[in-house]
């Protein structure tokens, strides 16, 4: 598993710069992977002629763990795949399991499930930023971060429960009713973020190191990154218009009003203007919808047991990270006879390859923190 | 004080017996001191033209030791968040003394197994803590470091507590602790080894 | 294209698919065979384009596999599944690499935890369980495994 450097491709004599092939090993134990990311990449001095992502090292049977837990109960494992969008992934699954059961879910817990799904969303770019900012050099940014996060945080744990793996939502609704504080502190939140993305945007957008390092480095094109399955705000910096939200909306999407953002260089910064856009246009989203919380219930009566009819059921929902697909097999019976998640990561990471060949190794990390990978998510 | 034989190269000292001395010289007492934690350990003696410090080198060494412990970075899955959190402004470990998180395992003191671990990323911890210098210590954070968490049924590959793998001093309850947990359990590990209970400091005695 | 309109066009490409509309999406079963060439089709013919392979999976039903392919079009907008019946002794089908180059770690992916054989894949080898599983498919039903499973 771990190999000493090897040379693999012996010097030429004729270039006295040339040192022949070598081995190297990044992670699984890096700062840089988020999470544990093994590749082997093959240099040339210092550019990448291959790289190959070793995956599995957090590979926790979930396909095979869910085909023994109930309906109710396989959701919140899914909390664990891609934590940091934990509640939209809740949400996709929710909605599988609905559509097998024909349940119809009432406008309340529709409107807090999409409240839910923004702020998570918030949460999870803020954290990218911070982190991305942090690999390129740029430490502040990290901590900044985590303050706007914390405030987040503290509204789902008011609401949900918890901080990061929210189990806030059930096939029919959401858990528990939202309490009478939180309009105000996520108006609050709203006021306070406004300013602090216009921040962001002067510390680290408009930085001219940022620039130097960002700027036609990991390039993809539209037709490559359709082929490569690349989806989220990685393939929508490459001009590729597929925003589930927009496409196959779902919940109260269709209703509300927001911008697909596609940029089309296909670069490294192309991507991370996508996402401070897209930070904005969920923040403008949670504005909408905060004062027209609807009255009523916040879950559809079901029964204790679940049982979903025979057949196969694909759900698709929109998480930070790219297209998030269900696919349930059912026999008939409480537990599910097969379940597939097609996750983000997975496809987004066969792309690295591809992306990385001919750049230099510095530029592999701006690389990787702009496709913002969670390794679990890839794993499963 | 129970029976923990002193550290390394003291162990051919002979010890001195503190009563008799102190039935020769004036009585004099020492300072009160308000609590235990963190404080330099000994008891000072006020004499005139300066203090008297008494207290064993063990002592001194364990506090300096708790009191500066360099964490590895080590996150596999959610509980990694948890832990960049304590990192963080919010919740700040270094004021701890837990200041640099070191990304290489030769220079950390502490592991903080933050994540489930699996069969395939076992020999990569063991690799981890073996490079670890002495002396090394390991808190198990969250529900599957402890014991397999929510992946303890029906999966394959997951290995059910990493204290299957290496020894663990503290565990911590939670899917995901909240970061006042993390931050008390550096605080017990911290008093854990000041008190010299660690693995590192208990020796049990060779059997023959 | 509507669902009647891809009917007539997989009817003129394959007059051996058997064509179902129970689940949401128009869902074809042909012979493992024959996936080749009408993958080749399906991407490259202007009026059904298909060219986003967004979830590849197999189903592990006790008496044979079934290797489920959804694809959809992102200039027409429609969906397709494609299924797939395999023998479970001697499961093989054609890879589609070349075609949609997501199907690489797809395959990989379905290769070891069912033991499906993609003929002609550039890299077919462990991707996701560690050294050593090259045997055991452990998404099948009837894997077992007393050292590290514990039953609920």
């Amino acid at each position: 598993m771990y190999r000493e450097t090897e040379i693999i491709k012996e010097p030429s004599g004729n270039d006295p710069v040339d040192s022949g092939d070598m081995i190297i090993n990044i992670g699984p134990q890096h700062p840089a992977t988020h999470g544990v990311l093994h590749l082997v990449i093959t240099l040339n001095g210092e550019t990448i002629k291959k790289v190959e992502p070793h995956l599995g090292y957090i590979h926790r049977s979930i396909e095979k763990m869910c085909e023994s837990l109930s309906y109710r109960q396989f959701i919140y494992i899914t909390s664990r795949m891609d934590y940091l969008s934990s509640h939209i992934n809740n949400h996709g699954c929710a909605l599988c399991v609905e559509k097998a059961l024909q349940l119809e879910v009432p406008p309340r817990a529709q409107v807090v499930r999409v409240l839910m799904d923004e702020l998570t969303r918030i949460a999870s770019h803020t954290l990218w930023w911070g982190a991305m900012a942090m690999d390129v050099g740029a430490l502040t940014p990290f901590f900044l971060a985590f303050r706007e996060r914390e405030m987040i945080n503290d509204i789902m744990e008011e609401t949900c429960g918890a901080r990061l793996t929210m189990n806030y939502t059930v096939p029919g609704g959401v858990m528990v009713d939202l309490h009478h504080e939180f309009q105000r502190k996520v108006k609050d939140f709203i006021a306070h973020f406004k300013s602090k993305i216009d921040e962001y945007d002067e510390l680290v957008t408009d930085n001219v190191i940022f620039k130097n390092r960002t700027v036609n480095v990991g390039v993809i094109s539209k037709e490559d990154a359709i082929s490569y399955g690349v989806t989220g705000p990685s393939a929508r910096a490459s001009g590729v218009s597929c925003d589930i939200r927009k496409l196959y909306p779902y919940a109260v999407y269709d209703k509300l009003q927001f911008e697909e953002i596609i940029e089309t260089a296909g670069d490294s910064f192309a991507r991370y203007v996508v996402r401070m856009k897209e930070m904005r246009q969920s923040l403008s989203i949670v504005e909408q919808l905060i004062d027209n919380i609807p009255e009523g219930d916040f879950q559809a009566k079901t029964k204790a047991v679940l049982k979903l009819p025979k057949g196969e059921f694909y759900t698709r929902v929109e998480t930070a990270r790219g297209e998030f697909g269900v696919y349930i097999v059912s026999e008939g019976g409480t537990t599910p006879y097969r379940i597939k998640f097609r996750s983000p990561g997975f496809s987004n990471l066969s792309a690295l390859d591809h992306i990385a060949r001919g750049s230099k190794i510095g530029d592999l990390v701006a690389i990787m923190g702009t496709l913002d990978f969670v390794i679990p998510d890839i794993d499963r | 004080m129970g029976k923990y034989s002193p550290v390394g190269a003291l162990k051919n000292v002979k010890m001195v017996d503190f009563s008799k001395i102190s039935k020769e010289m004036p009585k004099i007492l020492p300072l009160k001191q308000d609590h235990e934690t963190a404080v330099f350990p000994g008891e000072v003696y006020n004499t005139p033209g300066g203090g008297i410090l008494l207290s064993k080198l063990d002592n001194v060494i364990n506090w300096a030791r708790s009191n500066s412990l360099w964490p590895l970075v080590f996150g596999t899955s959610c509980c990694a968040i948890e832990m960049m959190s304590t990192a963080s402004a919010k919740y700040d470990w270094s004021r701890f003394g837990f200041e640099v998180a070191r990304a290489t395992p030769r220079q950390a003191d502490v592991i903080i197994i933050a994540g489930t671990i699996v069969n395939k990323m076992a020999p990569v911890l063991k690799r981890l803590y073996d490079q670890m210098g002495d002396p090394k210590y390991v808190i198990a954070m969250g529900a599957c470091a402890t014991s397999g968490g929510p992946f303890f049924y029906n999966t394959y590959s997951v290995v059910k507590g990493a204290d299957h793998i290496i020894p663990v001093d503290v565990y911590i309850a939670g899917c995901p602790p909240r970061p006042e947990a993390l931050l008390h359990a550096m605080i017990t590990l911290q008093e854990k080894i000041r008190k010299g209970l660690t693995r590192e400091q208990i020796r049990m005695p060779k059997p023959e | 294209m509507n669902n009647e309109q891809i009917k007539i066009a997989i009817a003129d490409l394959l007059p051996s698919a058997i064509i179902e509309e129970s689940s949401e999406w128009l869902t074809i079963h042909i012979e493992p065979v024959d996936w080749l060439p009408l993958a080749e089709k399906l991407r490259n013919t202007a009026e059904l384009y298909f060219d986003y392979l967004f979830c590849l999976t197999c189903v592990d039903w006790k008496s044979h596999l079934t290797m489920v392919y959804h694809l959809t079009s992102t200039f027409h907008r429609h969906t397709l599944v494609v299924k797939s019946k395999l023998d479970r002794d001697d499961a093989r089908i054609e890879t589609v690499t070349m075609i949609w180059r997501t199907a690489e770690f797809h395959e990989r992916e379905v290769y070891e935890l069912f033991g499906v054989n993609f003929l002609h894949h550039p890299d077919l080898r462990l991707l996701i369980l560690p050294d050593g599983w090259e045997g055991k498919y452990p998404l099948r039903k009837d894997f077992e495994d007393p050292v590290n499973i514990i039953k609920l």
